[in-house]
């Protein structure tokens, strides 16, 4: 009966399991026939790369900020325009910002105007602010302590100008991220949800929903043990230990670390990945206790402001936001941004040594 | 027509303002679509109580064990219906892109018609490990939208523990700086490991990225388990005229405060013509009828600087491959790791060269697959049983490029000094 049944369903269709698309047969044809023999580029404008060949032949490429959650419509106004200026193709950056290649420098002029027109700012080249690598957020993410698109918008508003423009002493990248997980990223500035109250723990769910032993293993600071509340196998939290950092809540939901007030917001500043200069770096908090504060998060945008405008001001040609601080040290970093320095600030997990001063080199 | 809008009184405030608004695209999809309708209710939600309100759950497309996202809602009325039925199952299909994420509208018009027949409407160009989303599919509609997206020629990327998708830079497609051909290591790498992709049997996440020069684009240092970065190994090329003209436009102090002065090693010199050194190991090129850069490329680390700066002037060698690093991620659970050195070079000339990072890829997952924790990515591992014992399971030698210094402390066990020696020097005598 049972295999008759299975006999009677259609039969799924089995996957092609063809894996990364050849990106041969999307790339740009000029692209395609100078690939690994460019030469050299510079940027006419803002907004514009202009590649040239060992063989002679040139590319401009106008970059333009998406708002990376793109409904079909907007995708479609994209394709309009590449067909009209780009031969029909575009690629995307790392940051969500879409590129139009043309081959006829003629073209540039009029593609700007086309993009501009339709609402996408063209920028985001060379020492500006580009487009914030974000997250999920409240739209589509099971755990977010904030909103990633919304703070993304509201933030980009304001650095619309940035974007436009190549002022910046060298380029500064962005990132949001709405958990301490941080998916955005390192980078010169970074915003972070920071937890700082330890997860409230629904004692009826957790047996059913948990895998105790592994939750007991995320917490990084062996806060968590089993125990028995009310009568039902859970979890139970040292709250002098907790230190707030939410691991426990993906494999466990009922240990919710989100708080409408307790949620609060932390700004990373120095964040680089490339090797140019200094060795690549990992960012530090330099503020925390913002407010959660949608729709346009005004007191973060604050402080994000603040930071681009003094290491505008203050940097030097080239030198990425850390490289700013390596030459004034952190002191006056936070004297000149009016950024507090607290005890909250000096590092106490593993290897926190080797970020202490352990020198006499103090800049008076 | 869709059904009638709810009132959304936050998300309207980030429809004014000049940067692209995604709520003011959500909107236009809530004419036709009941599920965007509802999606911005459920946004509204969240943004009115400053909660999330979406749970994971196991779902996913015949033949694959991952690749899908599961998102069910959690505003529910007391008898436990959806306040927002129409967003009460929105799913995710991560789908990989091409390496260095080249379309042509063609293939995004397509894609765009499939999403907006079986999904909500709404693709984010890219997530933050690289896939394309395509966000809002019900329960029902996860397998046609995976069946017309597959046969189009795209595949499911990675979640949950499992191998991720990857991401590449625009390189050698577009940039001068690149040392090998990123898309072809992207996509040689990753297809040889769609199992591990598509059935999730891994301890934890496991990631490649690709960059084609140090200035890591694609940030793998930090973002990746294992980081392929472009690099080469013989002199820094110049190019004189467009060296003159660099230095016709940008003059003395920029020469001897951006590029002199920012040399991480002091590997570069300003000097009269006269004085240029000549070597084996010297680049030098001259900015005027005076005045030359000279360039030590044995002190040189290969940072990028002068390079960004001066481009074309200076250019990248030809002897070109990879430095190839391992154990980068973010924050949870012992904290950052950058990815650390496991071959300071690898030639990336030949199809056999673009195998081996293959070979490397394949030891590497499979020594973390048997021996790292549950949970525990290649970084913390590598913590957890130190850098030498992470060589010796996957056969790599050590090498003093792997270490910013040596031990800094007395607490290890020499016993086998004099031997280790012997065996080095044997293995240095045949080579």
């Amino acid at each position: 009966m049972a295999q008759a049944q299975a006999q009677a369903q259609t039969p799924m269709r089995k996957p092609k399991e063809t894996g990364v698309p050849d990106n041969k047969q999307y790339m740009h044809p000029t692209l395609l026939k100078n690939l690994g023999n460019w030469k050299y580029h510079d940027r006419p404008r803002p907004g514009v790369l202009h590649h040239v060949s060992h063989s002679g032949e040139e590319v401009w490429t106008v970059r333009a900020g998406t708002q990376r959650q793109m409904d079909v419509h907007t995708i479609r106004k994209l394709c309009d325009i590449g067909d009209k200026y780009a031969e029909g193709h575009v690629r995307f950056t790392i940051r969500s910002n879409i590129e139009f290649m043309v081959a006829d420098e003629k073209k540039v002029a009029p593609l700007i105007v086309e993009l501009e027109k339709s609402g996408f700012p063209v920028g985001g080249t060379g020492n500006s602010v580009s487009m914030i690598a974000h997250t999920q957020g409240w739209l589509h993410c099971d755990i977010p302590g904030t909103d990633a698109s919304g703070v993304v918008k509201a933030l980009m508003d304001e650095l619309y100008d940035e974007f436009r423009r190549e002022e910046m002493p060298n380029r500064v990248h962005l990132s949001t991220s709405c958990c301490e997980i941080n998916c955005g990223g390192q980078a010169d500035i970074a915003i972070i949800v920071q937890y700082t109250k330890p997860p409230k723990i629904n004692h009826d769910l957790v047996a059913n929903v948990c895998e105790r032993p592994a939750v007991v293993a995320r917490c990084p600071v062996a806060a968590i043990r089993p125990a028995l509340v009310n009568g039902k196998p859970s979890l139970e939290i040292d709250e002098k230990k907790c230190m707030c950092c939410g691991a426990c809540y993906p494999p466990c939901p009922p240990m919710q670390i989100n708080d409408a007030e307790h949620t609060k917001l932390a700004i990373w500043v120095g964040g680089k990945n490339s090797n140019a200069r200094a060795k690549p770096t990992f960012m530090k908090m330099v503020a925390s206790g913002l407010p959660n504060n949608p729709p346009r998060w005004v007191e973060v945008a604050a402080v994000v402001k603040t930071i681009l405008r003094v290491y505008k001001d203050d940097a030097r040609p080239w030198e990425r936001l850390s490289d700013w601080v390596d030459r004034i040290g952190w002191p006056r970093f936070f004297e000149k941004t009016g950024l507090t320095f607290t005890k909250y600030l000096i590092d106490d997990w593993r290897g926190s040594r080797a970020n202490l001063n352990a020198s006499t080199h103090i800049r008076f | 027509m869709a059904k009638k809008p709810h009132a959304t009184p936050n998300l309207d405030a980030l429809e004014s303002g000049p940067w692209p608004s995604f709520v003011t695209g959500l909107k236009r999809l809530a004419k036709d679509k009941d599920a965007a309708v509802d999606l911005l209710g459920h946004l509204e939600h969240s943004y009115a109580t400053k909660k999330g309100y979406w749970k994971g759950g196991t779902l996913g497309v015949y033949g694959y064990g991952g690749g899908i996202i599961p998102r069910f809602t959690e505003i529910k009325d007391e008898n436990g219906k959806p306040t927002y039925p129409d967003a009460a199952e929105f799913h995710t299909l991560r789908v990989m892109p091409p390496a260095g994420m080249h379309y042509n509208t063609e293939i995004l018009r397509k894609l765009a018609d499939i999403w907006e027949k079986h999904g909500s409407g709404l693709i984010a160009f890219h997530g933050q490990s690289g896939d394309i989303m395509f966000q809002g599919a019900t329960s029902e509609n996860v397998q046609k939208a995976f069946d017309e997206i597959n046969e189009a020629g795209f595949d499911l990327g990675g979640a949950g523990p499992a191998l991720r998708t990857s991401m590449s830079c625009v390189g050698a497609a577009r940039c001068e700086q690149s040392c090998y051909d990123e898309g072809k290591a992207h996509r040689m790498v990753i297809n040889s490991f769609l199992d591990d992709i598509h059935r999730p049997a891994l301890p934890y996440k496991f990631k490649f990225k690709f960059s084609g020069c140090p200035n890591d684009c694609m940030n793998s240092i930090q973002r990746s388990d294992l980081a392929v970065i472009g690099t080469w190994r013989d002199n820094i090329r110049t190019d004189e005229p467009l060296a003159k003209k660099w230095f016709a436009k940008h003059g003395m102090n920029e020469v001897v405060n951006d590029v002199v002065a920012r040399c991480p090693t002091k590997a570069i010199q300003l000097k009269e013509i006269k004085d240029v050194r000549k070597g084996e190991s010297i680049s030098a090129v001259a900015l005027s009828d005076t005045h030359a850069l000279e360039i030590d490329n044995s002190d040189c680390v290969r940072c990028m600087h002068c390079i960004n700066v001066m481009t074309g002037a200076l250019a990248p060698g030809k002897d070109k491959g990879a430095t190839i690093l391992c154990g980068g991620k973010r924050t949870l659970k012992i904290g950052d790791q950058m990815g650390t050195v496991v071959v300071p070079f690898q030639p990336l000339q030949t199809e056999e060269d673009y195998e081996q990072i293959v070979e490397l890829g394949q030891k590497i997952i499979d020594f973390f697959a048997e021996n790292a924790l549950e949970h525990e990515r290649t970084g913390e591992m590598i913590e957890r049983i130190g850098l030498v014992n992470f060589l010796e399971g996957i056969g790599l030698e050590p090498d003093a490029n792997m270490v910013g210094a040596p031990r800094a402390n007395p607490y290890v066990r020499t016993d086998g000094w004099d031997e280790e020696v012997a065996r080095i020097k044997a293995k240095q005598a045949a080579a």
